[in-house]
Order: C-alpha cells, then structure tokens, then sequence
C-alpha cells in the first residue's frame, strides 16, 4: 500500500516535472512580455511575476505588426494544403488500394520513393520551376499563395494513409453500389470517402500543422511582406525589434495563440495515438 | 469480380498526384544530379559540363567537411537521447495514473507550436544574462555563452530540437506500448522483477522495432535540420552550427552558386537515402507493402 503510494508520488513528480521543462520556455516568454519599461528583465534572481504587470508590450507590438494579415496567409495557405492534400491523395489512392491496371507496382514504387528523397536536397530546382511557372509574389498574391501551396499539394505519406484506409473497407460496399448504378467516381465519393472519414480528418489535422508551421519554404520564396506567413513574420520581429525582447515575447506568444486553440479543441486527435506514424510536418 | 471500370480509369483517378508529385518531385530531383554536373560560373544562364569538378571542389572544401562534421556531431547529440528519453515519459504515462490526460497534452504542446517561436524562446532563456546562466551561476559556474561560444552552440542548437521531439516521439511509444502483453509483466513480478527490471526485460525487447524505428525517423529529421539554426544562429558563430541543409541554403539562396549547392544536395540525398531505404524496408514494410 504505501509502496503503491510512494510509486504514484513518483510518477507524478516526473511528469510535473516534465511539464514544467515543456511549459517553461513559453511561461518565460509571457513573463517577460507583461513586463514594464522600469523593470530589469534581465535581473538576477529572475523575477518570474512581473512587478510592474502591464499589456503595453502586447497592444505595442500588435499595432506595429500586421498579425491579423499573418493569420490570414497561414490560414489560406494551411487550408488549401489541406484540401488539396485530402482531395488528390485519397483519388490516387483508390486505384492504388482497389484497381489493377498495368503499372500499378511501377506506380507505386515511383510513390513510395518520394518518400526517401527529402525536400531540402531538391528545393533549389523545386524554386527555379517556381520562378519559371511565375507562382511567386512579385507576379501577384494570387500566384504567391500558389506557390506556397502547390509543391505541398500531395505526398506520399498521404497517399498511403489513405490507401491503408481503403483497404479495410469491405468489396461488398462497392459491388452491391456497383450493381445499383453507381459510377466509379461516386462510389470514391459516397462510399470509400465517408467510410475513411477518421483517417481524412487526422491527415487534415497533421497536414494542417505541417503547413501552419512550415518555415523554411515559405522563407526562400517570399519577398512581399504582404504574404508573409505567421513563422517568417515572428522570425522577422528579431530584425525590427533587435534587442527589445518586451515585445519580441509579446509578438511570439501573439502567433501561437491561434495553434494552441486548435490544439486544445482537437487535442483527442493528437494523443490518442490514431496518429501513429502519420504526416509528420 | 467483374471489372466495373474503363481501362484508363485508374489513370484518371491518379493524375492529379502525378501532376504534382512530377512537376515538384521528379523533375527537381533529376535536375538537382543534372545541376551538380554542370558549371555556372561563366554565364548563369548557359551552363556547361563540368564532369565532376563540383564535387571534387567539394570534397576539398573545408567548409563542407565542416557541415559534414557538425550535422553528424547534431545527430549523434540528438538521435540517443530521443530514442530513449521519450520512451520512458512514455512508461510513466502508460501507468494509467490520474491526471494523465493533462499530461499529455502539456508534453505534446511543444510539436504543434511553430520552431521559429520554440527557437525564439530558447534564444531568449539562453541569452548572456538571461535565466539558464543564472541557473549555471547559482550552482557555482561560469556562465556559458550558449549561442556565442563555438564549444556549446551546436549542443545548444540540439537542446531545441530535443525539446521539441519528446511529445512526438513519446506518442509513438504510447501507442506501441498498449500492445505490450500484460500477462508478461505478471510473469517478470512473480520472477520477483523490480519496476525498472520489468521494463528491461520486457518493454524493451518487445518495442525493439519501434525504438529501431525512432532512431530512424529521427535520424533522418537530424540530417535535415535547418529552422533552428536559421533562427538561432545563423550557423554562427565561427560556422559551429552549420549544418548540410544550412550550408545549402546558404550556397544556393545566398551565393547562388548552383553547382555547389547541388553537389552538397546530391551527397545530403545519398545520405538520408540509406537511412530512409533502411526505414522503409525494415521497420514500415507493412504499410509500403504493394
């Protein structure tokens, strides 16, 4: 009993501890950014609860940085990601879960070897075919959000999630709609679509992420600050706000605000363990 | 069954990834080998073939063995210590004690939120007279220059990456651990096994494959580690953190030298490539498998 007891209290340190480590960098941020202008935030000991508690920092760099604007790109770009992704990888994976047709395993060893060949070895050609399709911001927003988009718009990872999918699903469902008149393309699209509709929403979740956070591309392509993305916008605020770490807090912790209530509402997708091996960003 | 399709109709269902995966993957991808054979130094717009000189300049170049050198130094740091760290968080929230759902969801946190903030973060705690050196000093050391100082930075570097792949990787062990047999652990505790002995003779026997597949998959995500160097560091100081991808972006977007840039890509490809085949055929063969 108390050796039960004890093991418990133990568990329970490790994993407040582990919380503790997790939150922290974040909670030091919001500390600092509630912090006034006469206080030291470089004062030893570190005073975690600030004295002179205020929201200057917050409303500062909120009317200096178009955050509704990021918001807005990352949303677009992350949404159609998404769509597109759900869309093209569950089409490729009917034929690849269902049909044979002559290639089908030539087919699905080009797929599988997308998956080996990372994209930071391929992204300078990857850019050069952007530049020449013109899907880059200095010939439109429109075409910028394309080009943000589009290399991104399937993967492997997806097309085999999906895939996994249908496979489970009963032949029965598709030869009994068969027989009723249904067409090919809407036994896809009213039987093997919703029949997969957990697997689509944990793509759309993972995928969703993935773009949200995505940095390096976006980073590489952009030159118009219109289009800027939340992950270049807050790595720009190092650039404006040098040594002023008030209000590069301030505007960090503003940029997470809108991923931490997605997390938080469809947090059951993200650790029930559904995900296992999916898309990792 | 009868086939119920037109012939091209498996086609039709796969062009649109076709499309993408061709225009984004494909041709990319032959035209990064293409790229490191040729030579822009004269005219940017008519290459010519340069054999293997881009690689023989490579492999003379200081500062690419020296990206060689640092990424492999970033994945020997980070691939142990996320192998084996997550998967014991992930003992200790299999417990089924109360509470565990919270602390999920706290330990999971950081994957979802943006590198760039997670690295900003750091790069505030790890400042000259910020918390960690007041931690450092209150043990009785020196402060350290995490990010000044070419000693630590790429460990510094690596502490971020760390951070923000337990909650991954502690997923994948959670979900492999439900799987573990029950009646095994009974037999260990009859056998008079401690707590920490049950899991050494059990756990990790049985999750073998998974934790094969963690060092893996965070191999593979080691190598191509880019954003918290360009946040952070900007693989400074004196290149101590520049890494393969970084020492290509940096050729490619910044010097435009194409040549170069490709030659490293070809070599960072044929790398990850081993880990990847090894992955794939190995660990993940069930969900490949035709």
């Amino acid at each position: 009993m108390i050796r039960k007891f004890i093991d418990g209290f133990l568990s329970h340190l490790f994993l407040i501890f582990m919380s503790v480590v997790s939150l922290f960098p974040f909670l030091w941020l919001i500390s600092t950014a509630l912090k006034g202008d006469s206080e030291n935030i470089f004062q030893y000991p570190p005073v975690f609860i600030p004295k002179e508690f205020t929201f200057k920092n917050f409303i500062g760099v909120w009317h200096q940085i178009p955050f509704l604007l990021y918001f807005f790109n990352s949303f677009i770009v992350a949404a159609f990601t998404v769509i597109l992704n759900l869309i093209f990888s569950s089409l490729a994976a009917y034929p690849l879960a269902r049909m044979n047709f002559k290639g089908k395993n030539f087919i699905f060893a080009l797929v599988l070897s997308t998956i080996m060949i990372p994209f930071q070895a391929i992204m300078l050609p990857i850019y050069l075919i952007v530049l020449k399709l013109h899907l880059v911001d200095s010939y439109g927003l429109t075409l910028g959000y394309l080009g943000l988009i589009l290399p991104f718009a399937v993967n492997a990872f997806g097309i085999f999630l999906m895939r996994q999918a249908f496979l489970i699903i009963p032949k029965e469902m598709e030869e009994a709609a068969f027989i009723d008149g249904c067409s090919i393309f809407n036994i896809w699209r009213k039987i093997l679509l919703p029949m997969s509709a957990p697997t689509l929403a944990v793509l759309a979740i993972f995928t969703f992420i993935g773009s949200w956070g995505e940095f390096l591309w976006p980073s590489i392509v952009l030159t118009n600050k219109a289009l800027y993305t939340l992950p270049v916008g807050v790595n720009d605020l190092q650039g404006m706000f040098s040594a002023n770490w008030r209000y590069i807090a301030a505007g960090s912790i503003i940029s997470i605000i809108p991923i931490i209530i997605f997390f938080i509402t469809m947090q059951k997708y993200f650790v029930s363990g559904q995900s296992d091996g999916a898309v990792k960003g | 069954m009868n086939i119920y399709y037109k012939k091209y109709i498996p086609y039709l269902f796969l062009l649109p990834a076709f499309v993408i995966l061709t225009v984004f993957f494909f041709i990319p991808f032959f035209q990064t080998i293409l790229l490191s054979f040729q030579d822009f130094s004269n005219d940017i717009y008519n290459p010519v073939f340069a054999g293997i000189k881009n690689y023989s300049a490579l492999f003379h170049s200081k500062e690419f063995y020296g990206a060689m050198f640092n990424t492999f130094m970033f994945l020997v740091m980070v691939v142990p210590f996320l192998a084996v760290f997550p998967l014991i968080v992930a003992i200790f929230i299999n417990r089924k004690i109360r509470g565990i759902g919270i602390y999920k969801v706290i330990i999971y946190l950081p994957v979802v939120v943006s590198i760039v903030v997670v690295a900003i973060a750091f790069k505030w705690m790890y400042a000259q007279e910020g918390i960690l050196n007041y931690f450092i000093e209150l043990f009785g050391f020196n402060p350290i220059g995490w990010l000044t100082d070419t000693k630590f930075a790429l460990f510094s570097v690596a502490l971020v990456t760390i951070y923000k792949g337990i909650g991954y990787y502690m997923m994948i062990y959670l979900s492999a651990l439900i799987g573990v047999p029950k009646d095994l652990y009974e037999a260990a505790q009859t056998d008079g096994a401690g707590e920490i002995q049950k899991h050494l003779t059990v756990t990790v026997p049985h999750l073998m494959p998974v934790i094969a597949l963690v060092v893996t998959i965070s191999s593979v995500s080691a190598l191509k580690v880019f954003a918290e160097i360009y946040v952070m560091t900007k693989g400074g100081p004196l290149n101590s953190t520049k890494t393969m991808v970084y020492y290509i972006y940096e050729r490619a977007f910044e010097n435009l030298d194409l040549s170069f840039a490709s030659a490293a890509s070809v070599v960072l490809l044929l790398v990850i490539l081993v880990f990847s085949v090894i992955n794939i055929t190995c660990f993940e063969n069930e969900r490949y498998k035709p």
